[in-house]
């Protein structure tokens, strides 16, 4: 389980995170909501360890390990997966490549056997066939000339590759078609066990429509606000954040 | 034949150094005194029991160095060389060597491993007798002045393929010396070739007959082993009309805390259909962190396109050397000829590399690509400069360069100096040029992912580097790749 205490986090002395409490137990899956600039993709980059945050209170751990005081590839090896909202771009770095190459690193850190070229290749048509993605991704660069769709699900197979314990969405509905919208949701949704959770950042509620979140929070101002289950989303989608906000108040 | 112990216990003492500083080697050498004239020449042409005709031919390319300076163009700095302090010939002493790859310390063969070279040849240059028995590559190993083993000549021979020392060819073959030495790059070409014209001691010589496509890959391995000497090795390859030949050159040095001078030839003659590719992976000693130590490696090299459709491709992965003045070049004469440049050049620390080419079109219709990347870390500066010249009579030549430097950090320069010269109309060339930075964003990505932060960085330089390093042979890009990544080790963070 995520468990997140009074966490404070700023970037170059200006406080983005202002006391975040939550607890995301395992096999649940938590949507975070809020206004631009509510401090979401702060709170995904502190919780994966980006440089230029700096955390000034409380602690934030994922099965008792603390998160905090790891490297980001340590988090990613005990099970951490980002689902960047702007995946970025490796120019002349193949996809296979990229995917085994982090795959083993991770089983490296875990003290797990490696895998070889074709025992990847094998698990990746497998995970490319569930996702009705084409073998042809494998082939492509990291990113490179992808559309923002595209960008998104190599996001997802990259998750279905490397099987994360805990997924943090950020934003990655933002940009997508209703078709490339399903195939993010079936890819998590594909993922769901008693062992696996996800905190889904998102700004709209069309994306929980697909991936029906066990508990819903509303993030504003560095804070966690306001918590329910599904239909809070619902109710954000209807009044807008300024009413929920005014509520919360 | 098989190499010395000497090597084996300097290659030995380079292990366990771990590239730290001050690490010391002694071996029994045949080494002439220190110092440049006349006698010393006749000394090395008496060494290699040379005919008089080389002896001459050493003694004027002296007199015609005698009245050159040495350039100045070049975006580099180094204090001023005292050719005089420098020892012109060096020689290990032969003895017998290890019976079997076991019996080689495997810290050693581990060494070899991260320095990029393939296992059998590993073997042959450890000095394990009897070693390249299952190898497809033919090899032949210069240290300082001396070629100590050439392996496979003859399965070589049965081809009609000549490959054997410089020194042995002169004695062997001297029609064929005679007619091609000097005729690409000219005694009084530049100074550092001129200077390799009078003392150079050793290198390759390869000649592929008429129609015949080598059977392997040919490859020299170079190792500068003795203190304060210079090394000029010489490298002539011929391939006649129609012949195929793939030459592969590998170099690295033990850690030292002067300079040392490596100024080199290497000249190719492809007559008319006949290919050439000759790659190269550098890796001498680049000096220490604050640019103590390293080698001067002044460097020419240049292949002439003698024949219609004749092609040329250099290929060049250099991480090495202190200073790196190198610019592979391609005389396009025959109509239709090829020539090829693919380079990346790797700096960091205090290390210069001021490195390019130049494509002479001659020939009707000849067309040259050159693709170089320069990577730069740490306080180091890294120059492409190339020239594109096109002249008269080259109708609808065709050139494309492309040119892309990477930066890691915010101390390290990276330049592009492109001359384009085009004296005729028909002719069309084109640059491009990038420069970018490895980010954040980038080293972020993939740390998240799992990787290290210099797990990530090589993998983001092998991306950047693809479209040079496809164009190496199979075993030696995965080599370069490795290479590269041990070069940019503690460059970020």
């Amino acid at each position: 389980m995520l468990k997140i205490e009074n966490l404070h986090a700023e970037i170059d002395g200006k406080p983005i995170l202002k006391g975040i409490s939550l607890a995301v137990p395992s096999g649940e899956v938590h949507a975070i909501m809020g206004p631009n600039g509510s401090g979401k993709s702060t709170l995904s980059y502190v919780l994966s360890g980006r440089d230029g945050y700096t955390v000034t209170a409380g602690t934030a751990t994922f099965n008792g390990i603390d998160l905090l005081a790891m490297e980001p590839e340590e988090r990613a090896a005990a099970g951490l997966f980002l689902a960047f909202q702007y995946p970025v771009e490796l120019p002349g770095v193949g996809n296979a490549n990229f995917l085994r190459t982090a795959l083993n690193a991770q089983r490296r850190l875990r003290g797990e056997s490696e895998l070889d070229a074709v025992q990847f290749l094998k698990l990746a048509r497998a995970e490319l066939k569930k996702l009705s993605m084409s073998d042809e991704m494998l082939k492509r660069n990291v990113n490179v000339g992808f559309s923002g769709g595209e960008k998104k699900r190599n996001e997802v197979l990259q998750m279905a590759i490397l099987r994360p314990k805990l997924a943090l969405l950020d934003e990655t509905d933002s940009g997508l078609d209703i078709d490339a919208l399903k195939i993010v949701a079936d890819g998590v949704n594909a993922l769901r066990g008693p062992d696996f959770s996800a905190l889904v950042i998102t700004h709209y509620q069309r994306l929980l429509d697909h991936i029906v979140p066990d508990k819903v929070h509303v993030l504003a101002g560095g804070r966690i606000v306001r918590s329910g289950g599904p239909e809070l989303a619902l109710k954000l989608e209807a009044e807008g954040y300024a009413g929920v906000l005014e509520q919360a108040a | 034949m098989s190499a010395s112990t000497e090597t084996v216990e300097t290659v030995n003492a380079l292990a366990e150094s771990g590239y730290k500083w001050g690490f010391e080697t002694h071996i029994d050498m045949d080494l002439a005194p220190k110092g440049l004239n006349e006698d010393i020449i006749r000394l090395i042409s008496a060494r290699k029991e040379e005919p008089e005709w080389m002896l001459e031919w050493r003694l004027k390319a002296f007199a015609l160095w005698q009245t050159m300076t040495e350039p100045t163009w070049a975006k580099v700095g180094y204090p001023r060389i005292d050719y005089q302090d420098i020892h012109y010939y060096a020689a290990p002493k032969k003895k017998a060597g290890p019976k079997s790859l076991e019996e080689v310390d495997p810290e050693l063969l581990a060494t070899y491993e991260k320095l990029g070279i393939p296992l059998k040849e590993r073997a042959i240059l450890a000095g394990v007798e009897g070693a390249d028995q299952p190898s497809q590559i033919a090899v032949d190993a210069v240290f300082d002045s001396v070629s100590v083993a050439t392996t496979f000549k003859e399965t070589l021979h049965k081809a009609g393929v000549i490959f054997c020392p410089i020194s042995e060819a002169i004695r062997d073959y001297p029609d064929l010396v005679k007619q091609y030495l000097g005729s690409v790059v000219p005694q009084g070409d530049n100074y550092f070739a001129a200077l390799n014209c009078a003392v150079f001691t050793d290198g390759s010589f390869v000649y592929i007959p008429k129609g015949v496509r080598c059977p392997m890959e040919l490859s020299t391995y170079f190792r500068i082993n003795a203190r304060n000497t210079g090394q000029f090795e010489r490298t002539l390859i011929i391939a006649e009309a129609g012949a195929y030949v793939s030459y592969l050159e590998g170099c690295t040095a033990p850690q030292r805390d002067e300079n040392q001078l490596h100024a080199a030839v290497v000249e190719l003659v492809a007559m008319e259909d006949a290919q050439i590719k000759y790659s190269t992976v550098q890796n001498w000693y680049p000096g220490d962190e604050n640019g103590k130590g390293g080698i001067y490696n002044f460097v020419t090299k240049r292949g002439a396109c003698r024949g219609a459709r004749s092609k040329i491709s250099w290929t060049q992965v250099e991480t090495g050397s202190a200073i790196t003045w190198k610019y592979p070049s391609c005389v396009l004469e025959g109509d239709d000829s090829v020539g090829e440049f693919y380079s990346v050049a790797v700096t960091n620390n205090r290390q210069q590399a001021d490195t390019g080419t130049k494509m002479i079109h001659v020939g009707a219709r000849t067309k040259s690509t050159i693709v170089s990347k320069g990577i730069s870390a740490g306080h180091s500066n890294n120059t492409y400069r190339g020239l594109v010249r096109i002249t008269p009579r080259a109708k609808g030549a065709r050139n494309f360069t492309q040119c892309d430097s990477l930066l890691i950090g915010d101390q390290c320069g990276a330049h592009t100096v492109p001359y384009i010269e085009s004296r005729n109309p028909s002719a069309r060339v084109e640059h491009e040029a990038t420069t970018s930075k490895i980010d954040e964003d980038q080293l972020f990505y993939c740390r998240q992912r799992g990787l290290s932060e210099e797990d990530a960085v090589g993998l983001i330089v092998n991306g950047f580097c693809k479209d040079v390093l496809k164009e190496l042979p199979m075993e030696f890009a995965v080599e370069a790749q490795k290479l590269l990544a041990v070069s940019l080790e503690g460059s970020v963070g």
